[in-house]
């Protein structure tokens, strides 16, 4: 496969510009993820990017991912982040000058830069070694459109990964659950100090070097 | 006929990169979690693109149980975060060296 077929060569008008748009949307809502301050700014930022993408699903024939994409990604997963961002109370800014490692940011920025740099030269000069095609069956011109494709290849070829997803998804549940309880000892401990005292419940951690300007619920509630 | 494929996988390469950039420079840890979905979303994007590219709808199959392995690890990264911030006050990533030699 050759370098890169240019822009205009295939593609209508209208393609193009939902195209170009989307990336942008998809790029500044990244960049957005990595610079905002304030981790509530980078959830809204993350939603931008989601919602491009689902754009740019539409635009390849993926209709029903495009909705998935956005029900789960930017409906409960963002939505998850959110509320751990609130109940948490950690929306304060962050300071980004701060440095502990002083080599890492500057290591990072390059490894990254050459990295990409080497998978853009590769994926342009590169010969590309692809497999036969539809070996899961055609994804286009199917009766009933992609809904109906993806239907049948998860209910037939997929079946048994498709059951091992509702086993992860129920482990996954029961794991969270059993990671935000209290211990039960601990809670009727901190009932008997709320008791005691008026102020025992900020200080249902164990932590002993929390500063005390880190926001409990009370705080930014 | 849509845009060229490759122009879809250079779109998500980038965004690959720049989600693991905020997982390398980033120091909360919601935001390290918002940047590896970021990373997954690129993968997404590219199988997405060689389902188009290749006729084959085992693509599209496949970003399908990324999303719900992505759930998944949501709930769980989420609820260790909440685990974490209920003893240390804090979900910064370099004060957890409790485990440091």
């Amino acid at each position: 496969m050759h370098a890169f077929v240019p822009l205009l060569a295939t593609a209508t008008v209208v393609d193009r510009i939902v195209f170009v748009v989307a990336a942008l949307i998809v790029l500044s809502g990244a960049f957005g993820v990595v610079l905002a301050r304030n981790p509530v700014h980078a959830a809204l930022m993350l939603v931008m990017t989601l919602f491009g993408v689902a754009v740019l699903f539409v635009e390849q024939e993926a209709n029903f991912l495009a909705a998935v994409q956005v029900i789960v990604y930017a409906g409960a997963i963002v939505v998850l982040f959110l509320f751990v961002i609130m109940f948490l109370g950690v929306d304060r800014e962050e300071n980004l000058g701060e440095e502990p490692l002083r080599i890492q940011r500057p290591l990072a920025v390059g490894l990254i830069v050459l990295g990409l740099a080497g998978i853009i030269t590769l994926g342009a000069l590169g010969h590309w070694a692809v497999g036969a095609r539809s070996v899961a069956g055609a994804a286009q011109n199917q009766s009933g459109g992609d809904v109906a494709a993806l239907g049948r290849s998860v209910f037939t070829t997929y079946l048994f990964p498709f059951e091992i997803t509702a086993a992860l998804l129920v482990i996954a549940v029961v794991g969270a659950v059993v990671l935000a309880r209290r211990p039960h000892g601990a809670a009727l401990a901190e009932e008997d100090e709320a008791d005691e005292s008026a102020d025992a419940e900020t200080d249902l951690g164990l932590g002993t070097d929390a500063p005390v300007t880190a926001a409990t619920g009370e705080e930014t509630r | 006929m849509s845009v060229p494929g490759q122009w879809y996988l250079a779109l998500a390469a980038v965004v690959f990169a720049i989600g693991a950039l905020g997982l390398l420079v980033r120091r909360n840890v919601l935001v390290m979690f918002m940047c590896i979905e970021l990373m997954l979303n690129a993968a997404n994007l590219s199988f997405v693109t060689f389902s188009r590219m290749l006729n084959d709808i085992g693509g599209q199959a496949l970003v399908f149980f990324v999303l719900v392995v992505a759930a998944a690890e949501v709930v769980v990264g989420l609820g260790i975060v909440v685990a974490i911030f209920r003893r240390r006050r804090n979900a910064t990533a370099d004060d957890l060296h409790l485990l440091k030699g």
